[in-house]
């Protein structure tokens, strides 16, 4: 079955490399001897735990609640004792966050699982058993998916995307997962369709996964279409599918939503029939690992595994020059230490040689490339120019913050130049200005209010309403007061005692 | 024919490539609203080191025509240049930056004599009479405004992280 | 188990692609024609090139020494030999020496990196050499092949002899015009196109020899859009705008102006079509501003032959939209996804 196909604008075609690790299938790894749980996931807030240091768990028990609206709940993936709740490296590598490490008793006694939703459960039952089982989108951006459904309760959804299209080179987790459970992805996407009552749902596959697109097809019928897209790359882009297959743009800076569009990664659907029917939280994913390593392939890996652990399993022998890209090899980011959690939304490990470090880029021929196969049609190379002179008020006109950070122009540049990190510098800046910005803003008022109340104390005399436990004073006397006070200073000054240590004096507390 | 023609093609371009809007503070621009944009630039520290009693004193000034562009130290050559681009003028080399700075009570001096309180232009000391004041750090714009006031020094000004 | 986290961010994937590669693909594409202007017009084309190629790597060296760059990877980065190329395909095979050295200092010292180098100049330094030449020594730049039919082209000791300047004043036929400067003189002098057209310098789409020039760097150039060095929309618009121009006019009035296929196998054209006015340096990047580039060009050539004082308006067309392609670029942004207009 066809989708409907409207062009989007830019593109590039990427050497592909995934027979490397779709033709086998997935393989359950060992238990690690240790899971690590950051709180805080890419999108909203921590979450806050609910177990402590010395807890025994068990497989699928709640180890951390949402905190506020755009959180997610954390659940353990297999029994074990909580080690520690304290700061441990998170990816890339070079920071750490505050993470739930449990300790694997390798018994793997779990938690009765929750009762299957009804058939006509409505959509605020559907989304509260998914804050339960703590489903975010696991296409990358980790948006807690309840948010989503919520907003597709309260608007318009006309469309409902199930987004297969794993554009990326390498990575092959989603198209296994499309071959293995495809009962399970549609079956998600038709409780999805149902708890915000869209107007149609495709499910988007790329063209070079028959396989997977013939499991998914079986299981479609009127109220699901499944169908191919072409193999350009980023075709799996948010913005870039919706225009694709509904021909509506989504608005700059703004949210599918927005376009009567509502987009789910197919294994954030398989996590909804899993919560929902199967009464499961979110435990487990698909990763790929590939690359230079033995034995490539995908991996059912727990969450909170080590990467260092399916490393191993793939037979990588560990040498320093090669380097360990977290994600694909277009948006992905180089760890720089490995015992990193894998987490809801790590798709791909990759090995490859580490980019040689002395290749110089060469000055701009303004070849026009960039521009060509930009997904969102950005004049890359104006903006490359001012995010290097610093021009950022320029950038931010030509919609820098719209960039999705693709990567398709650094890899077209003949000169090499690195276009990203040029965009990501001018976008840091342009925050770094705002939030000063936001500071003067705040002074103004405050300045403003000042000046009113020094006014307003002018026409008003002095009433018995200062309430100030010191009572009120008329002017002399507390000039006396003052007079007085400040002898006994001077007195102690000349003395020559010691003042208190500096720390004493610390009352700057915000 | 064709010199003419080519001379209008060349003369629309040249047209076209320098024609702007006119950028003239002065006219047919309220008042009010050019001192808006002019203090939107500024950065609120209400320090009064430009010469004037406050970030909008010198907006006024500056709209009036008395005052250069380039008297504010914490606003430093950013502000200078973002002045120079609104009213279209010659940018003018900048004063020096100040470093972002804190201002700190020594509670162990402080006699609680409210003349600070009073000083601060933005309210980012809070206290009574006879009671601890202290400085609100994530407030203070450290204009420095505090010192003069304090009848025994006990306020000092510390470069801030940021 | 350690792992290195590289130079740079991602992507940590990249086409096989850089500007060597490009500037290498460019000079291969132009080798059809030099082979062609060889057979046709002698051993002087190489002396040119040859020439050309040393004097600009020698220009270039200095010039970077002296901006304190260093010589890898620029000097071999290409720009130079494809500047040479193009200005050594322009001037005419019996040129001195020392006109070449003067138009290819000029064209890389004050055109390209008194601007800033590769990337940054405004105008194709191997057209601002070439006219810079023509404006100069208007004589000296016309030592082109003879006219008629019956002669044929110079042996390599002559071309020696001519290139150091050791030939005596040009005898009659050997300072001949080019087709196109023929057709402009005996069309200025109230002849029509009917009687000059049976002259024997006509070949079957223009001149006898500069046809073929024009068809090898038409292959060369379709060759270069098949692997994406180049994109279509300049080429096609600059043929396509001066042959619907040159047809208009040659149907409102056949005999006084001359056909569109001489126009577009005459000349630079097919040069200046896929060579130089593509150089993307000193043309807009916009998929749209190219378009109406490549449109204005086509114009300008044609309006400046037939009108104008020179007889190949390729290399003035070219400067003048140089100059106006910033302009241009700015004024045809594309629309982003998503935008509102």
């Amino acid at each position: 079955m066809t989708l409907p196909q409207h062009a989007w604008g830019g593109g590039v075609r990427v050497p592909r490399h995934k027979n490397l690790s779709n033709t086998g299938a997935s393989r359950v790894p060992p238990l690690p001897a240790r899971l690590i749980y950051p709180l805080r996931s890419h999108i909203g807030t921590a979450a806050r735990p609910i177990i402590k240091p010395g807890d025994r768990v068990l497989r699928g028990q709640c180890l951390a609640q949402p905190d506020t609206y755009v959180s997610q709940a954390l659940h353990a993936a297999t029994s074990g004792v909580v080690r520690d709740i304290g700061d441990f490296p998170v990816a890339p590598g070079d920071i750490t966050a505050t993470c739930i490490v449990i300790e694997v008793d390798g018994e793997g006694r779990s938690v009765d699982p929750w009762p299957p939703l009804s058939a006509d459960a409505d959509g605020d039952a559907i989304q509260r058993r998914l804050v339960e089982a703590g489903v975010i989108g696991m296409g990358g951006a980790g948006f807690p998916s309840h948010v989503k459904v919520r907003e597709g309760l309260t608007r318009t959804v006309q469309t409902l995307i199930i987004n297969g299209v794993e554009c990326e080179p390498y990575i092959t987790c989603d198209d296994r997962l499309m071959r293995e459970h495809a009962t399970g992805i549609v079956a998600g996407a038709r409780w999805l369709k149902r708890a915000v009552n869209a107007g149609e749902c495709f499910i988007a596959v790329e063209e070079d996964m028959p396989e997977a697109l013939a499991a998914l097809q079986s299981h479609a019928g009127e109220d699901v279409t499944v169908g191919s897209v072409p193999a350009i790359y980023p075709a799996g882009g948010e913005k870039q599918l919706i225009k694709m297959l509904t021909g509506r743009e989504v608005p700059s800076k703004g949210l599918p939503i927005q376009a009567g569009v509502l987009m789910h990664n197919v294994a954030t659907a398989q996590a909804v029939y899993q919560a929902v029917v199967e009464g499961r939280p979110l435990m487990s994913r698909y990763v790929t690992v590939t690359g230079s390593v033995q034995q490539p392939g995908n991996w059912q890996a727990l969450l909170g595994t080590p990467v260092s652990h399916l490393l191993q399993q793939s037979g990588w022998g560990g040498y320093g020059k090669q380097q360990v890209i977290m994600g694909g090899p277009m948006m992905g980011m180089a760890l720089s230490h490995l015992e990193v959690p894998v987490t809801k939304v790590t798709n791909c490990l990759l090995v490859q040689e580490a980019a040689r470090v002395s290749m110089m880029s060469m000055p701009c021929i303004r070849c026009g490339e960039c521009l060509r196969v930009c997904p969102v049609q950005l004049n890359a190379r104006a903006l490359y120019e001012y995010a290097r002179a610093g021009d950022l008020d320029a950038a931010q006109d030509l919609h820098l913050f719209d960039c999705i950070e693709c990567g398709a122009c650094a890899y077209v540049c003949p000169s090499h130049i690195p276009l990203v990190s040029y965009y990501r510098q001018a976008k840091a800046g342009i925050a770094a200005t705002e939030r000063r910005q936001q500071t003067a803003a705040e002074n103004r008022r405050r300045y403003e209010r000042h000046e009113q109340r020094l006014a307003a104390d002018q026409t008003a005399p002095e009433t018995a309403e200062s309430a100030s436990p010191a009572g009120t004073m008329d002017k002399e006397a507390m000039r006396a007061e003052i007079t007085a006070a400040v002898e006994r200073v001077r007195a102690k000054r000349a003395a020559n005692e010691p003042p208190d240590p500096t720390n004493g004096g610390e009352s700057g507390a915000a | 024919m064709l010199p003419w023609l080519l001379l209008a093609i060349v003369g629309l371009a040249a047209g076209f490539s320098v024609a702007r809007p006119a950028r003239d503070p002065g006219k047919g621009l309220a008042l009010a609203e050019e001192t808006d944009r002019i203090d939107a630039l500024l950065p609120q520290t209400q320090c009064g080191l430009c010469g004037y009693r406050g970030c909008r004193p010198y907006a006024e000034a500056v709209v009036r025509g008395e005052a250069a562009i380039n008297r504010c130290p914490p606003g430093g050559t950013e502000t200078v240049a973002a002045l120079a681009d609104l009213l279209g003028v010659e940018p003018m080399p900048a004063p020096a930056m100040s470093p972002p700075r804190v201002a700190l009570i020594d509670e162990a001096t402080c006699i609680g004599c409210t003349l600070c309180l009073d000083a601060c232009p933005v309210d980012a000391i809070i206290g009574a009479p006879k009671l601890m004041h202290t400085v609100i750090a994530a407030l203070c714009t450290g204009c420095g405004l505090c010192l003069p006031p304090c009848p025994v020094d006990c306020i000092q000004l510390r470069t801030s992280g940021g | 188990m350690t792992a290195t986290s590289g130079g740079a961010g991602s992507p940590h994937l990249h086409q096989p692609a850089s500007v060597a590669l490009v500037m290498r693909q460019v000079l291969m594409a132009i080798i059809p024609m030099l082979v062609v202007m060889f057979y046709c017009y002698g051993p002087g084309v190489i002396l040119q090139w040859l020439w050309a190629l040393l004097v600009a790597h020698a220009c270039e060296a200095l010039l970077l020494r002296w901006r304190g760059l260093p010589l890898q990877p620029h000097l071999s980065d290409g720009s130079a030999a494809v500047t040479a190329t193009i200005f050594a395909l322009a001037m005419p095979p019996w040129a001195p020496w020392w006109l070449t050295v003067m138009g290819l200092v000029f064209a890389l010292a004050l055109v390209k990196h008194a601007y800033g180098g590769l990337g940054h100049n405004l105008f194709n330094p191997a057209m601002a050499g070439y006219v810079f030449l023509l404006l100069c020594f208007p004589v000296a730049m016309k030592a082109w092949a003879p006219i008629d039919a019956g002669h044929t082209a110079p042996g390599w000791i002559e071309s020696l002899i001519r290139f150091v300047g050791g030939a005596p004043s040009p005898v009659d036929g050997y300072s001949g015009a080019t087709v196109l400067e023929y057709t402009r003189t005996q069309l200025r002098a109230m002849k029509m196109m009917s009687e000059i057209g049976s002259q024997p310098i006509y070949g079957l789409l223009g001149d006898r020899n500069a046809q073929w020039v024009n068809v090898a760097a038409f292959v060369g150039g379709l060759w270069l859009l098949r692997i994406g060095v180049i994109r279509w929309q300049i080429p096609a618009a600059l043929l396509s705008a001066l042959f619907i121009i040159a047809t208009v006019f040659h149907l409102a009035d056949g005999d006084r102006y001359a056909p569109p296929l001489l126009h577009l196998f005459s000349g630079a054209t097919m040069l200046g079509a896929f060579f130089v006015a593509t150089d993307p340096v000193s043309a807009p990047g916009t998929q749209r501003g190219r378009l109406l580039f490549g449109i204005a060009v086509g114009l300008l050539i044609y309006l400046i032959r037939t009108f104008g004082n020179y007889p190949d308006g390729v290399a003035f067309a070219v400067l003048i939209m140089n100059g106006a392609a910033p302009f241009i670029e700015r004024h045809t942004q594309p629309r982003i996804l998503g935008a509102r207009s």
